[in-house]
């Protein structure tokens, strides 16, 4: 058994794990990156479409190609060592209140990792059917759409012949255009809601480009099949959100795609004794992104769902700033709740501080064009802002500067909300 | 070619045919264990809710009474035998008004006629001791701490595993379609051509056993599937109770349960619905809002939230819903073992013991074998242990230290023991190993998977089925006539 002591660890090689992990290392402290895949990259390497980096890098790149820039900055950095095929299973404390990282590794055997700080970036997994309760028969043929782009783009497998995709998340709409490009059908996209989840280019770009048509205020009712998917029920949603049996039609596919919604992966902080919040379903966070254990910290898609890659890394170099401030041992300073006002589905952190800047990323519940965002600090409006459009599926980053906390007794508790109309 | 002969073919490999299959290894005889499925288990013995029952439920005139008392104390004999997963956590029924708690009385008269060890009748304050998650409203009601739970599935797997040790043969994919008796023996012939012989046949068919009954020409009866939903809910779900918590029955029915499963998931079900279709195990969402309702209002803090996923069984019940094992009038040598519905699995080690005797009645001689070994190794797992014995785990088999499946810590070691052992199915894999069972079901873990019994099997990708016939999992593979 290995004992390796470190000043982080980083759970995690994606694009959250390798830009925490950088900018802890770039102030000179000792870092271990854990990932459970022979190679770091992540889930972006089965993302072969381009679009990543336009904010990161003012390019256009694919999911692979804006892995590898960060993984040669990570191979270049000698304060970064990477287990590879070593997977993260148990996050324990020490007496001394170092946290000790429990993890299986095909090479070393055990090997336990003590250290300062934990960094949570394992990103999320996929809600599949039985999250979202589809009637009917559990056959052959029903993927996740990431697994489904996983099979097709890594391990060269396609699915199936005849496609419907239920959710019109990113991923689905990714995989809709990709599947075409093999030669399989995409019969077309349900989704629940009277908007799409998905950005709108890739509405444009995946669905419109191929006439894959979208049935927006649609579910898919029952899955029929005995061996392989047979077919589908679709039935429409009335406006007072009935299900409208009558109107009901089918599709004869032999797969279903699900792209319904992410997840944050937090099986491991929860075992180690974090407060989940339902909202995100990650981790609540403080200012400095650290959980409700000391010295757990968390980033990217662990913490919750990013639209684009570029916010994930931009969240996750600040994640690391952060870790460092901790380990140096910097005072935790007192913080602020941060609470969602009207029509917000979540805001992240759920604290702030005023002695520095702060950057709020937060969902709206609404589609609208010009809205106003509001904020106020003990029920008094500190902020106001024009948004041109707001729509669930796209975040909004909230930058505070610290000037705005300027008539801010310190001592006192104060609560921050952020409301959109 | 020459057919295989065998003193006894069993047909059916759901958890009463493995159970006879392995008593009947014992002894000095040619056993054939026929499946028609992919792999063993796969039927009614692989959806259902897992509990061995502590039999107070059933009348002591009865004979599935008589087999569930006899079958449920000799699970810990079993257990050190075969290491299968299996807990007495005890079985507790809610009663929540007067009326509810008469019933209880009765179940505990039944209980004590039956002879249950340690039944109880608690009151209101002891049993929110005993279950402190039980909604406070509760009257009182029943503790039988002799039932329990157990991984059906595993336990088929491991009676099959240890009768094939014994020297039982196994033939699955066998669907019978034919058979014919002359000379002293039947002979068995499967959808795809195969047959065998055998002296005599055990007809443990589960929802099909009226069909096999028929084409050996015995009694004429009819099995009426009742359906059961279940739904799955994850690790250390807020309402995971320490016992099984039974509403008060209702006439055909146990009611809707709450269930502590042994590996730490919990499940909410079963609905009862008579059906038509043998086949037919769909969900419908308005026995999902049955099914949390009623197990809400035992435990409030269950939530829908938790859901893994859901599934359906089919009981395989017969008129007059008792047991149906007896020597046949019709067809000679030819057992019947039907309408196994609750409590079977609780029943079949002593329903093992039962057709042993009818076949010995029948005529059968029975040696014991002087090597029979009733030991199982049990299947080597990573999870759960201490980082020492991990370690030690991983540096003998390197293995056990890549893991692929993350939700439930399955490692290639263990999926590759399944593969070895001959389950080349995703769904027999998913219940050998639990891999793919947990929170993301197989969203991680499939591509893993599928690449391992390729290596391990030598079955292409695209050959790799769910479960059997045409249940394949990718259809094709990428090469450049794909690409448009």
């Amino acid at each position: 058994m290995l004992e390796k002591k470190v000043n982080a660890v980083v759970i995690g090689g994606g694009s959250a794990g390798m830009a925490a992990a950088l900018s802890i290392a770039e102030k000179g402290y000792q870092v271990a990156i854990i990932e459970r895949e022979d190679t770091l990259g992540g889930i972006l390497l089965q993302c072969i479409h381009n679009g990543f980096g336009l904010q990161e890098f003012k390019q256009e790149l694919t999911g692979p190609e804006y892995a590898q820039r960060f993984e040669d900055f990570v191979h270049k950095n000698r304060k970064i060592n990477i287990f590879l095929e070593t997977t993260a299973v148990d996050i324990t404390q020490n007496d001394n209140g170092t946290r000790v990282v429990n993890t299986y590794s095909k090479k070393h055997g055990v090997i336990l990792f003590s250290a300062d700080a934990v960094v949570l970036a394992m990103g999320c997994r996929e809600r599949n059917r039985g999250n979202i309760a589809i009637a009917g028969t559990r056959p052959a043929g029903i993927f996740t759409a990431g697994l489904a782009q996983r099979l097709l783009n890594i391990d060269g497998f396609i699915p199936g012949k005849k496609v419907v995709i239920i959710g019109s998340g990113d991923i689905g709409l990714i995989m809709a255009r990709r599947l075409t490009w093999v030669g399989t059908e995409v019969l077309g996209v349900v989704e629940i809601q009277p908007f799409p989840s998905g950005l709108t280019r890739n509405i444009v770009q995946c669905l419109n480009d191929f006439s894959i048509p979208l049935y927006l205020n649609h579910v898919v009712s029952r899955i029929y099949g005995k061996e392989r998917v047979t077919k589908v029920r679709i039935t429409p949603i009335t406006q007072d959100g009935k299900i409208d049996e009558k109107k009901s039609f089918q599709i004869a596919c032999d797969t279903i795609l699900l792209s319904v919604g992410l997840i944050p992966d937090m099986e491991l902080a929860k075992n180690a004794g974090v407060r989940i919040n339902h909202d995100t379903n990650g981790p609540y966070v403080n200012a400095d992104l650290m959980t409700s254990q000391e010295g757990i910290f968390a980033c990217g898609n662990a913490l919750h769902v990013h639209d684009i890659v570029d916010y994930v890394t931009e969240e996750a170099r600040r994640c690391g700033s952060y870790v460092h401030d901790y380990i140096q041992g910097g005072r935790v300073k007192k913080q602020g709740n941060v609470i969602p006002g009207a029509n917000i589905k979540y805001i992240l952190p759920n604290h702030y501080v005023t002695h520095r800047n702060n950057r709020l990323y937060c969902r709206p519940m609404i589609v609208k064009n010009n809205a106003e965002l509001f904020i106020k600090i003990n029920k008094k409006f500190v902020l106001q802002k024009k948004l041109r459009h707001i729509q669930p599926s796209e975040m909004i980053s909230i930058d505070l500067e610290k000037d705005v906390f300027k008539n801010i007794q310190k001592d006192q508790n104060h609560t921050l909300e952020v409301s959109i109309r | 070619m020459k057919e295989d002969c065998f003193d006894v073919a069993v047909i059916g490999a759901g958890v009463s045919g493995a159970a006879i299959a392995r008593k009947l290894s014992l002894y000095r005889l040619k056993v054939t264990l026929i499946e028609k499925c992919e792999d063993v288990s796969f039927g009614v013995s692989k959806a259902n809710s897992g509990i061995i029952h502590a039999g107070f439920h059933h009348k002591p005139a009865t004979l599935k009474s008589r087999l569930e008392i006899e079958g449920n104390l000799m699970f810990e004999k079993f257990q050190q035998e075969l290491q299968f997963p299996f807990k007495r956590v005890g079985i507790l029924v809610a009663a929540f008004s007067y009326e509810e708690m008469k019933t209880v009385e009765k179940l505990y008269q039944q209980g004590i006629e039956n002879n249950v060890p340690l039944i109880e009748i608690c009151n209101r304050e002891r049993l929110l001791e005993l279950e402190p998650k039980l909604n406070s409203d509760v009257s009182g009601g029943l503790y039988a701490p002799t039932g329990g739970i157990i991984e059906p599935y595993r336990y088929v797997f491991a009676l099959v595993e240890s009768a094939m040790k014994n020297g039982v043969k196994l033939f699955t994919d066998f669907k019978v379609i034919r058979a014919g008796y002359s000379g002293g023996q039947y002979t068995i012939t499967s959808a795809k051509g195969r047959s065998l012989k055998a002296k005599y046949v055990i007809n443990a068919g589960g929802l099909y056993a009226d069909e096999i009954s028929s084409l050996f020409k015995a009694e004429k009866y009819k099995i009426f599937p009742r359906k059961g939903e279940e739904y799955l809910l994850e690790r250390n779900s807020s309402g995971f109770p320490n016992h099984v918590i039974f509403p008060v029955p209702i006439k055909n029915s146990k009611g809707t349960l709450v269930i502590p499963t042994v590996e730490g998931t919990m499940m909410i079900g079963p609905t009862a619905e008579e059906i038509k279709d043998k086949e037919d195990v769909a969900t419908t969402p308005e026995n999902l809002e049955k099914v949390f309702s009623l197990a809400m209002k035992m435990i409030p803090s269950i939530s829908k939230r938790e859901i893994i996923t859901s599934f359906a069984g089919l009981r395989p019940a017969m008129e007059g819903n008792d047991f149906y094992i007896d020597i046949s009038k019709k067809a000679s040598h030819f057992i019947q073992v039907a309408g196994i519905q609750s409590p079977g699995l609780t029943a079949s080690p002593a329903i093992a013991e039962y057709v042993k005797d009818l076949l010995k009645k029948d005529g059968l001689k029975l040696v014991e074998k002087r090597d029979y070994d009733p030991f199982l190794k049990g299947a080597m797992v990573v999870r759960g242990r201490t980082p020492e014995e991990a370690d030690k785990l991983i540096k003998k088999d390197s293995a056990y230290g890549n893991i692929v499946c993350r939700c439930e810590n399955v490692s290639e070691a263990e999926v590759t023991e399944a593969i070895e052992k001959g389950h080349t199915t995703m769904d027999g894999i998913k219940f050998y190993t639990r891999a793919g069972m947990g929170k993301c079901q197989g969203g991680f873990c499939t591509y893993k998977i599928l690449h391992l019994i390729n290596q391990k099997a030598g079955i292409s990708i695209n050959k790799i089925t769910k479960r059997g016939g045409r249940s394949t999992i990718v259809y094709d593979t990428l090469s450049d006539k794909n690409i448009k």
